[in-house]
């Protein structure tokens, strides 16, 4: 069972690093249970967002409100660079790392929870690996090692960056059914996304810092399907409409988005 | 059979100053062993060799004001050693200087202050034995104390494990899920100065970091996880420490360089035939194993 899901808001946040400012007074709600792409160009602050939200990453000004969640409760998978990825430990230990909130520094393992661990590497078809040195996997093997770790914290909420990048179109679908068993238990997941194509067929919301100002709504209408073909022609090209429309920064809720619509509109 | 005896026992059996070295030696690998293996795996191999000679101002601090007092060079030492980890620290917060280049810069400083101090009082006799140390300098009192700074070491270590390995490998996670890895690490490089300070009588100050990295790095060629290298790296210390020590009773060379060097010779041993994508491993087994 998942702790009770609460909203996350964001109020007026602005983040940087040293001098540089790239987030500037983003307000915003994700809703118990949605599932959002983030969108936008490279260095348009998506990471540095998600960092900031699983407390990583210090407001300039303005917070990050988990209403009454604790900040263990927001799980949190980084873009690769970050883990030594030769370092001499095996993959079901990695995989254990997600109990860390119960287990803490000291604590012992119990056979349950190693069950638990075995679980969600069976749960990413990476049973099979459970004995072997991290060092010998793949990109994607992994990847989905570390799925099977999100899968073990069992969180409320869950931010992924950029978890499908280089990853073969196999894997990557693997993963999406992961994404949307967690949107399905009520989970509330966001994950910094490229491919938006990928966004418009899974995604059924969007916060997208294509633009001047970032907007967050259904992915329909920040994302129309004609004008984003070609993701170079992206700025200017947008209808100002949809995007005045949407500039509310309120999260409409998922289930108004039937997904015929969203996979007409990915086609057209 | 005697002859065996006779070569590698009799020193030993014979001379108080060899067991007293022995004993201080083989105290020094066991600490030595699982620091110098997180130190190899947390990418900071040239940190302690950085922090070995910012260990130097402090005991000489101690020489000067003391005379070759133990308790003064040690304290001063662990003191300069603190405090070089937590001034590299803060410049590499405070300005975009990296922390191994703080570190460094650091080091350069904290080692022309103590050889200048030392040269102040001392002659280059003096010198030698803190650069180089020296076995008749270990008597009784130094033995404790590098029996006391391995037990604590172990002992710490044991707390701190898990955090580490996780500190190491992915320090990201544990600050997302609130483990302390900051204090972790910086209780590790307390034990590193502590270390350091250690192994300074029987190594001397400059020599001490080499049984730290040197059998780390050759563990690292045979055993795949961190408590089974940090068990192996301990093994190698030990072996280096013992036949180093052999080495400098028969050819009368300073112990400090020889034990390190045995050390050296491990490395490169293993370098060349460990089973763990060593050279030979690679080119006849053809295999990379994980």
């Amino acid at each position: 069972m998942i702790a009770a899901p609460r909203p996350v808001s964001l109020h007026g946040l602005t983040l940087g690093y040293g001098r540089r400012t790239v987030l500037r007074g983003l307000c915003c709600r994700f809703e118990p249970g949605t599932l959002t792409a983030v969108v936008g160009p490279n260095g348009a602050g998506k990471s540095t967002l998600l960092r900031a939200m699983a407390g990583l990453l210090r407001p300039r000004e303005g917070s990050v409100n988990l209403n009454g969640m604790d900040a263990r409760q927001v799980a949190y998978l980084p873009q690769q660079a970050d883990i030594d990825r030769s370092f001499p430990i095996s993959v079901l230990d990695m995989v254990a790392l997600g109990h860390w909130p119960q287990v803490g520094a000291l604590g012992g393992m119990t056979a349950a929870q190693w069950e638990d661990a075995r679980a969600a590497l069976a749960a990413v078809g990476m049973r099979a690996f459970a004995a072997r040195g991290i060092g010998a996997l793949s990109a994607g093997q992994f990847q989905r090692v570390q799925f099977a770790r999100l899968l073990l914290q069992n969180a409320p909420v869950i931010l992924l960056d950029e978890p499908f990048t280089a990853l073969d179109a196999a894997t990557t679908e693997d993963l999406l059914r992961l994404v949307r068993a967690w949107h399905d238990e009520g989970r509330t997941v966001l994950a910094v996304i490229h491919d938006l194509d990928q966004v418009r067929s899974a995604f059924p919301l969007c916060l997208s810092f294509m633009e001047q100002q970032p907007v967050m709504g259904p992915t329909a209408c920040v994302l129309p399907a004609r004008t984003f073909h070609m993701p170079t022609q992206d700025h200017g090209t947008a209808p100002t409409e949809s995007t005045q429309a949407n500039s509310a920064l309120a999260a409409a809720p998922v289930d108004a988005l039937p997904s015929d619509t969203l996979r007409e509109g990915a086609s057209a | 059979m005697i002859w065996l005896w006779n070569i590698f026992c009799a020193p030993f059996a014979e001379f108080m100053f060899m067991r007293h070295a022995l004993a201080a030696v083989f105290a020094l690998a066991l600490g030595c062993g699982p620091v110098g293996t997180f130190l190899v795996l947390r990418r900071m191999s040239l940190m302690g060799d950085a922090l070995s000679h910012a260990v130097l101002p402090g005991v000489a601090a101690g020489f000067l004001l003391y005379g070759f007092s133990l308790s003064a060079m040690t304290f001063g030492g662990f003191l300069a050693g603190l405090g070089v980890v937590a001034a590299s620290g803060l410049v590499s917060r405070l300005t975009p200087l990296k922390e191994d280049a703080s570190m460094a810069a650091l080091y350069l400083i904290s080692l022309a202050l103590g050889v200048l101090l030392v040269s102040l009082r001392g002659n280059s006799m003096d010198l030698m034995h803190v650069l180089f140390g020296s076995i008749l300098a270990v008597d009784a009192p130094s033995l404790l104390l590098v029996a006391g700074v391995s037990t604590l070491t172990l002992l710490a270590l044991a707390v701190l494990y898990r955090p580490l390995v996780v500190e190491c490998f992915d320090s990201g996670f544990l600050r997302a899920v609130g483990g302390g890895g900051s204090l972790a690490h910086m209780l590790f490089m307390a034990l590193v100065a502590l270390n350091l300070v250690g192994g300074f009588r029987a190594l001397g100050t400059l020599m001490a970091v080499g049984l730290l990295i040197l059998p780390a790095t050759a563990a690292r060629f045979w055993a795949a996880q961190v408590w089974s290298q940090a068990l192996t790296a301990t093994g190698i210390a030990l072996l280096s420490g013992y036949f180093g020590l052999l080495a400098s009773y028969y050819w009368n060379l300073p112990s400090g360089p020889a034990i390190v060097l045995t050390a050296g010779c491990c490395h490169i041993i293993s370098l060349v035939f460990g089973p763990r994508q060593g050279i030979a491993a690679q080119r006849f087994l053809g295999k990379k194993p994980a």
